[in-house]
Order: structure tokens, then C-alpha cells, then sequence
């Protein structure tokens, strides 16, 4: 069958550093190919490539057979490409129907036609099989229906290649279920489908061929029949997973360290309990959203929140994370760039921040005792930085991680509460961050792990303590940890139920 | 690919930082050399000095300032409160009545804390009423200057005993070997400010507070107190800025300190410092503040524009700041 978008021998440097070289992908009518790959394996780099938003600094893009270049992403979409963007790019305070047509008013005598594009909006949502309210303001949508909206918006203007980033990552097994049905008729129209995913079980369902990238190479492409997760996960990772994960150090205790009763945060989270025991490491699981981050956020007094907290027998209430830290609880963002580190600010400023009393003679600031520290974080913890003066919003996402650990391990902390701990971080890195968090246990700290990541929980923690609409759902036990058993946790589903509900849903 | 170490880009901003640091003493120097073409009276020690005790309030003011704006908040009610505390420091010298040095010590004490107060009236509403700093100000900006006026009965405030004003007039007047006083405090007010903002845990929190308020609150900063206190020492700053002033004229009047407020903040942004927060340059500020009173200077000394444009001038000077701070963090 003849491609409607072909990508030959496509590479992209930033400066001397190639991020994709000889990337060649054609995309036939009717498809749906998915590009599969690690976190910074160049899927998301070729995806705004192949939509305009960035030109390839080699090779040659073909549209129907035809050599062209995109001068933007607006070009693109005008050859009929459209990008359903990873994150909501909605105005939260307009409506449905006036974000459908941000940008392209239907107009009459010069005005707006809300009447016109209202009764058009509601169409396209029947036609994606959702009757959400066009005069509802976007604020008010759940998340799944952001996101169809979203749909809506990128399938509005007439379109041969839809292309989806990590459209999942926000959705319930339920909610994907329909996403992928939208995926299907899109197929059926004889649209072909670019699905950028790394949850292989998703691809596996809905994908027709798949494209492996990692470190921004190409590495096979396959038919989906006939090839299994695990395979996948192979071509991915380039070795055997198994050895990804540490040894789950044998030094979880008895000893409580701290206890956590009917803990509240108004709005996220409602009636949490738990323990956390010396030496050991606590997952947290559930959906983006169940209220995790926000639990803990609360207890080390960064949100308000009340409940008893029992640190050693003694009843604690944190005012801010100064009052936390100086009791030994440190909590590190899922938010590296936004809560965790000053981008614009060098490593050094950056690793001595929440430590800052420690480097102080007198009244002011030991520079040379800072700089000692920071050689020695670059050394403990692997910072690779070509340079000591770059700002730490130039460091790559794993090299971001490792400073904002040795950041918050100058605190000396007894628990440490790591969110996400290796979002946006490369897979070798993510080794090396997995051993670090073992090794904290294995000194006698308590360890908090939250992780969206399933495997990860599995992989690494003692117990697991799965969230769902802001409350606890249950806890799984080291012997009983598999994803099945976070899943119905986390959804109250059953994986193979969530997907018979989906259907008769649809 | 964010996340990628893009060594070229580095370079360029590494070049681009330097250039920002630089960037106002290089200014200073074209301007001398400028002003030295322009007339030859320009380069004489007197003219100089004169300039630079000119600049000598507004220094001290921005001095503040940089700290405030480098933790990512702006003030704009410093020249109403610098009348504001001059009118009721002579009130209070006046109401002292005493012609002595104790008198005169206690009602600079009374300006400085008056200062003080007054910036941690703005300091407070922004932090725990949580308002842009922005409107805050201007609202205490409203209410600083019609309190002056109001104790002026919109007239003029004058210090009425001869011996004090006879004693008092050497802080702007005097000097010591040929360095004008003003000059001298605004020199200790920079390296005083200098000190704390590049080498004390304070001066790091307000730099932290102003790059990223989360990142600051999660690093356990206690912001409230940092703002509050960048917002006192530009009080405070003003305070020392009036002490500076007030034997100049004698007086206060309802149009004292009248747009100083922008030429404090187009001295900050000149000096390097970021209107954005996270960069504080405390001796690029004083470097902004002098070129200010040297425009003035060099116009006056020329007959290129009338002099009346002064102030056209030195707010054109801020928006060309601001494009060149622009241009250097495109570059980034």
C-alpha cells in the first residue's frame, strides 16, 4: 500500500548533540502505527518533526510521494497532519465550543456565530461518541473530557495523519478504552493513525505496526500480530529488564517511624492512614490525580491539611517544609523544574539551598565549603555536567534528579518521600537511581516511593499502598505485588472487566 | 529534546551573563567619553563629584530596591515615602525644638524607623494579604503622599531652628578629603547591601524567592519572612536616602521625591538586575543610578535637547533597558 507520510533518513542535532539519526517511517492509510520507546529515545523529537513543529537537520519528508517541508506546525495541519499534544492545551475559563474554535471563529457580518460553531461542536462530540455540553466552561471537565475535547479541537480541520502523544497518560483504563475506540474509527476512515506511547500493552491493542526508537535510533519495525509485550519491551530497552531493579535490601523492620491517621487535604484527599516502617520501602500507587502527591504535600506542611501525625511516638503538625526537614522528613517534587530546582540559577546555589545553614560562618556563606559539597554530590551521585557553572535548567532530566537528591540529602533526612523518582529520566539513570533508593534503605531510612510507573513499584518497594479518588484503596503486600493487583486497586476494575465495561460503554 | 546539555547554547548564555554584568559600566564609560566631547567643563573633578552626590539619593533608594525587585517583587511608594518621612522628620526636629546633636540623632532615628515601618507595612499586605506587590504599592504610594500633604496643609514643611539646620547641613554639604558625605553613604549603603545580598543565607533566599517561589517554599525558604524583610530594608533604604536629602533643601513639600520611584527602578533595571526576579547586581544598580544623573548632566551641559526633557530621557533609558535585557535573554 502506497504511504501518505513518508519520513526518509530523518536526523535532528541540537548543536553538536544528535538526538535522531537516519530515523526513515512511512505511514500508510487506515494504520495505526505506534512509536514505541524510552523516556528521551527521540520519540516526542520525531513526532513534532513529522507535524512542523521542528525541521529535520537531515533527511527528507514525503506527502503522498511528495518531497515537502513543513515551515510550521500550521503548514502541517493545512497538508491535513494534526498532533494531539501530551499535555491540555485548552483556555480553562472559555467554553467547550469556544475552545473548539480558538483561533478559527466561524464568523457572519463579521461577528462571531456562537450559534453556528455550538451546533457544530456538539456534532463532532456525538461523532467521537461523547455528549459533553458545548457552554460548558473547559475548567469544569474532567481530565478524560479535556482530552476529547482536545480530540475534537485537532480533528476539526481536515485531516490524513492524526498523530497522538502519550494520550493515555492521564486516563483510566476505562477512558482509554474509548480513546482507543475513537482510534479505531479514525482507522476505519481510512486516516492513518501515529500513536506514541511506552505502555506496550496499549500498543498492543490498538497499534496495526510498530516502530521502535531508543537513543534516537531506529531499531526495528514490526507487525503488532504476533509480537508480545515483553518483545517489545526487549527492542525498548535494548537488554534483559530483570536486571533494572536492585535488590530489595532485607532491612525492612518493625519499628515504626511514623504514623499517619486520618489525614485529610481539603479537596485531594480525605481519611488517609498509614505507617512507614525504619528501613523500608513504601510505594504509593493509583492514577494521576488519586491524591497522592497532595497527601504528602499535606503532611510535610506544604499544603494545609489536618490529621495526626505520629513521628516516634511524638504528635507532629508541619507549618512549611522547613518545620518537616528540621524533623528529618524530606519530600522531593514530581515536579523537578517547576518546585524542585532553581533552573536559572547554577548547581552550586541549587545544591546548597534547603541545606543552607550548614554552610553559613557567622552570618554569611562558606563558598568554599559549598563548592567541597558540591564536588563531592558530582561524585557520590554520578552528576554528569560538562561544566560546574552550567545552570541546572541545562542539565538533562537524570542529571536533574541526582542533584535534587544530593540536594535534599544534605539534610541528613531519617524518611525521605520521593515523587516520581525517575519521571522524564533516561534508563540508565533510572538504574542508578533505583540502587541509590535501596541503598537509603538499606541504611536505615525510611523511603516513600511515588510512582506512577507500575513496574517500578513492583520492582522496588516492600509494600504497596495504592490511592483512589483521594482515599486509601488498600495495601499489597511484597509477596502479592503485580499490576493486576495495583490496576483493581487503583480503578476497582479488574483489567479484563475494565475493557468488557469499555465496550458495552461504547 | 529539552533536556539535552546543548553546549553551544551554553556558551552563547555564559557570554550573555557577562554582557548583563557588564553591560551598565560599559554604558558608564561611553557616557564619560560622551560627555567629555560634548564639553570640556564635563571632566572636571567638581562636575563629577557634584554628579555623583546628585545621584546619591536615588542610589541609596535603588540600593533597596535591587533587593526587592531580585526577590521578585517591586515597590513602587518609595519617593512618597521618602516625603512622607521627611515631612515627619522635621516635623519632628521642629517639635524637639532643641538645637543639640541629641536632637538632631533622635529625629534621624525617628526617619529610619519611620522607613522601617513603612516598609513592613508593604511587606506585610503583599505577603499575608497575598496582593500583587504591584498594587499594594501603588496603593501605599496614594496614601504615603496625600498623608504628607495633608501634614503640610499643602504647603511647605520647613525645619525652623537655625542651629540645627546649621548643624545638620554638612551631611549633605561637608566633606572629607574632598569626598562628599552623600557620596560616602552611598558607597557604605552599596557595600553593606553588596554583602548581604552575594554573601549571606538571606541575600541567597531573596535570590531563590525571586527565580522560583515554589522551588524556594519546597527548599523549606521561609518566604514570608525574606519578602517581608526585602520590603523593610527598602524602608530602610529610604530612610538613609532622606537623612541624605533633607539638609540639601530644608524641607518638604508635597512634591518632594516625586517620580522617584521610576528613576529607582530604571537604575535597578539598567544595573543588570532581573524586573523578573532570581538576578540581584547591587553595584550595577549604583553604576545605573549615576548614569541617570549623568544623562541629566551631559543634557544640561549641552544644547542638543532642552533640559526640561530629563525626564523623557531617563524614561526612555528604562524601556531601551529593558529591551536590551530583552535581547540578551533571547540570545539565551
Amino acid at each position: 500500500m502506497d504511504s501518505v507520510l513518508r519520513a526518509e533518513n530523518i536526523s535532528k542535532s541540537f548543536g553538536p548533540i544528535e538526538v535522531l539519526s537516519g530515523i526513515s517511517l512511512d505511514l500508510r492509510p487506515g494504520e495505526v502505527h505506534a512509536v514505541i520507546g524510552e523516556n528521551g529515545a527521540g520519540k516526542s523529537t520525531l513526532m513534532r518533526i513529522l507535524s512542523g513543529h521542528l525541521p529535520p537537520t537531515k533527511g527528507s519528508l514525503h506527502l503522498n510521494g511528495q518531497p515537502i517541508t513543513f515551515s510550521g506546525p500550521v503548514d502541517a495541519e493545512a497538508h491535513g497532519i494534526v498532533l494531539v499534544h501530551q499535555e491540555i492545551l485548552l483556555a480553562p475559563d472559555l467554553t467547550v465550543a469556544q475552545n473548539l474554535f480558538l483561533g478559527r471563529e466561524i464568523k457572519r457580518f463579521g461577528f462571531v456565530d456562537d450559534k453556528a460553531m455550538r451546533d457544530r461542536t456538539r456534532a463532532i462530540l456525538r461523532e467521537l461518541g461523547t455528549n459533553i455540553d458545548p457552554d460548558r466552561e473547559v475548567s469544569r471537565l474532567s481530565i478524560a473530557d479535556r482530552q476529547l475535547v482536545q480530540i475534537a479541537r485537532a480533528l476539526l480541520v481536515p485531516h490524513k495523519v492524526v498523530a497522538f502523544d502519550e494520550p493515555t497518560a492521564v486516563l483510566t483504563p476505562i477512558e482509554a478504552e474509548s480513546l482507543f475506540e475513537i482510534i479505531r474509527k479514525l482507522r476505519a476512515q481510512g486516516v492513518a493513525v501515529l500513536y506514541i506511547s511506552h505502555r506496550l500493552n496499549e500498543v498492543k491493542a490498538v497499534a496495526d505496526r510498530v516502530t521502535v526508537l531508543r537513543d534516537g535510533r531506529h531499531i526495528a519495525t514490526r507487525d503488532v500480530e504476533g509480537l508480545e509485550p515483553l518483545e517489545m519491551a526487549r527492542l525498548m530497552v535494548g537488554r534483559d529488564m530483570s536486571k533494572l531493579y536492585p535488590e530489595k535490601p532485607q532491612t525492612a523492620s518493625d519499628q515504626i517511624v511514623l504514623t499517619v491517621r486520618d489525614m485529610a487535604v481539603p479537596g485531594y484527599v480525605e481519611n488517609a492512614s498509614f505507617t512507614l516502617r525504619r528501613g523500608e520501602i513504601l510505594g504509593f500507587g493509583g492514577l494521576i490525580g488519586a491524591g497522592r502527591t497532595e497527601l504528602f504535600e499535606g503532611i510535610v506542611g506544604l499544603r494545609p491539611g489536618h490529621g495526626t501525625v505520629t513521628l516516634d511516638d511524638r504528635n507532629v503538625q508541619f507549618r512549611d517544609a522547613r518545620e518537616a526537614m528540621a524533623a528529618g522528613i524530606v519530600y522531593l517534587s514530581e515536579d523537578r523544574k517547576g518546585k524542585g530546582l532553581l533552573l536559572q540559577q547554577n548547581l552550586r546555589i541549587n545544591l546548597s539551598l534547603a541545606a543552607l545553614d550548614k554552610f553559613s560562618r557567622g552570618s554569611f556563606i562558606d563558598t568554599g565549603a559549598e563548592e567541597k559539597a558540591l564536588d563531592q554530590a558530582i561524585k557520590d551521585f554520578d552528576i554528569r555536567t560538562r561544566s560546574r557553572d552550567l545552570l541546572a535548567g541545562q542539565l538533562s532530566g537524570g542529571n536533574q534528579q541526582k542533584l535534587l537528591l544530593a540536594k535534599m540529602m544534605l539534610l541528613e533526612p531519617r524518611i525521605v518521600i520521593i515523587d516520581e523518582p525517575t519521571r522524564g529520566v533516561d534508563i540508565g539513570t533510572k538504574e542508578q537511581i533505583y540502587r541509590f533508593i535501596a541503598s537509603l534503605a538499606a541504611e536505615g531510612k525510611a523511603v516513600v516511593v511515588i510512582s506512577s510507573e507500575m513496574q517500578e513499584l513492583i520492582g522496588l518497594c516492600h509494600r504497596v499502598i495504592v490511592m483512589r479518588n483521594g482515599r486509601v484503596a488498600g495495601e499489597v503486600a511484597q509477596a502479592d505485588l503485580s499490576e493486576d493487583a495495583i490496576v483493581y486497586l487503583a480503578t476497582g476494575v479488574h483489567e479484563e472487566r475494565a475493557a468488557e465495561i469499555a465496550a458495552g460503554h461504547a | 529534546m529539552t533536556e539535552t546539555v546543548l553546549p553551544t547554547r551554553a556558551e552563547k548564555r555564559k557570554f550573555a551573563i557577562d554582557m548583563r554584568a557588564l553591560s551598565p559600566f560599559i554604558a558608564l564609560i561611553v557616557l564619560i567619553i560622551a560627555g567629555a566631547l560634548i564639553n570640556p567643563d564635563f571632566l572636571t573633578a567638581s562636575n563629577l563629584l557634584n554628579v555623583v552626590t546628585r545621584s546619591a539619593f536615588i542610589a541609596i533608594i535603588a540600593v533597596g530596591a535591587t533587593f526587592v525587585i531580585a526577590g521578585g517583587g517591586l515597590d513602587l511608594s518609595v519617593g512618597s515615602m521618602a516625603a512622607l518621612i521627611a515631612g515627619v522628620m522635621i516635623l519632628t526636629l521642629n517639635n524637639l525644638g532643641g538645637g543639640d546633636v541629641g536632637t538632631l540623632a533622635l529625629g534621624l532615628l525617628a526617619a529610619i524607623a519611620l522607613g522601617a515601618a513603612c516598609g513592613l507595612a508593604n511587606g506585610l499586605i503583599v505577603t499575608f494579604g497575598r496582593i500583587e506587590p504591584f498594587i499594594v504599592t501603588l496603593g501605599t504610594m496614594g496614601i504615603f503622599r496625600s498623608l504628607v500633604i495633608w501634614l503640610a496643609a499643602g504647603g511647605t514643611i520647613t525645619m525652623r531652628n537655625f542651629e540645627l539646620r546649621e548643624l545638620y547641613r554638612p551631611v549633605y554639604f561637608g566633606s572629607i578629603f574632598g569626598i562628599p558625605y552623600p557620596i560616602i553613604a552611598f558607597l557604605v549603603v552599596a557595600a553593606i547591601g553588596a554583602l548581604i545580598l552575594y554573601r549571606t543565607s538571606f541575600g541567597r533566599h531573596v535570590v531563590a524567592l525571586g527565580s522560583n517561589e515554589d522551588v524556594a517554599r519546597y527548599s523549606g525558604v521561609p518566604i514570608w519572612r525574606v519578602r517581608t524583610l526585602t520590603y523593610i530594608i527598602q524602608g530602610i533604604c529610604v530612610g538613609i536616602a532622606v537623612l541624605v536629602y533633607v539638609p540639601r533643601l530644608g524641607s518638604a513639600t508635597p512634591t518632594t521625591g516625586l517620580l522617584w520611584e521610576l528613576q529607582a527602578i530604571t537604575a535597578v533595571v539598567i544595573g543588570g538586575t532581573a524586573l523578573k526576579g532570581g538576578i540581584g547586581r547591587v553595584w550595577g544598580t549604583v553604576v545605573g543610578a549615576v548614569i541617570l544623573e549623568l544623562v541629566a548632566n551631559i543634557m544640561v551641559l549641552s544644547n542638543f535637547v532642552s533640559e526640561f526633557l530629563v525626564g523623557a530621557v531617563q524614561g526612555a533609558i528604562i524601556i531601551i533597558a529593558m529591551l536590551v535585557q530583552r535581547s540578551v535573554h533571547r540570545g539565551r
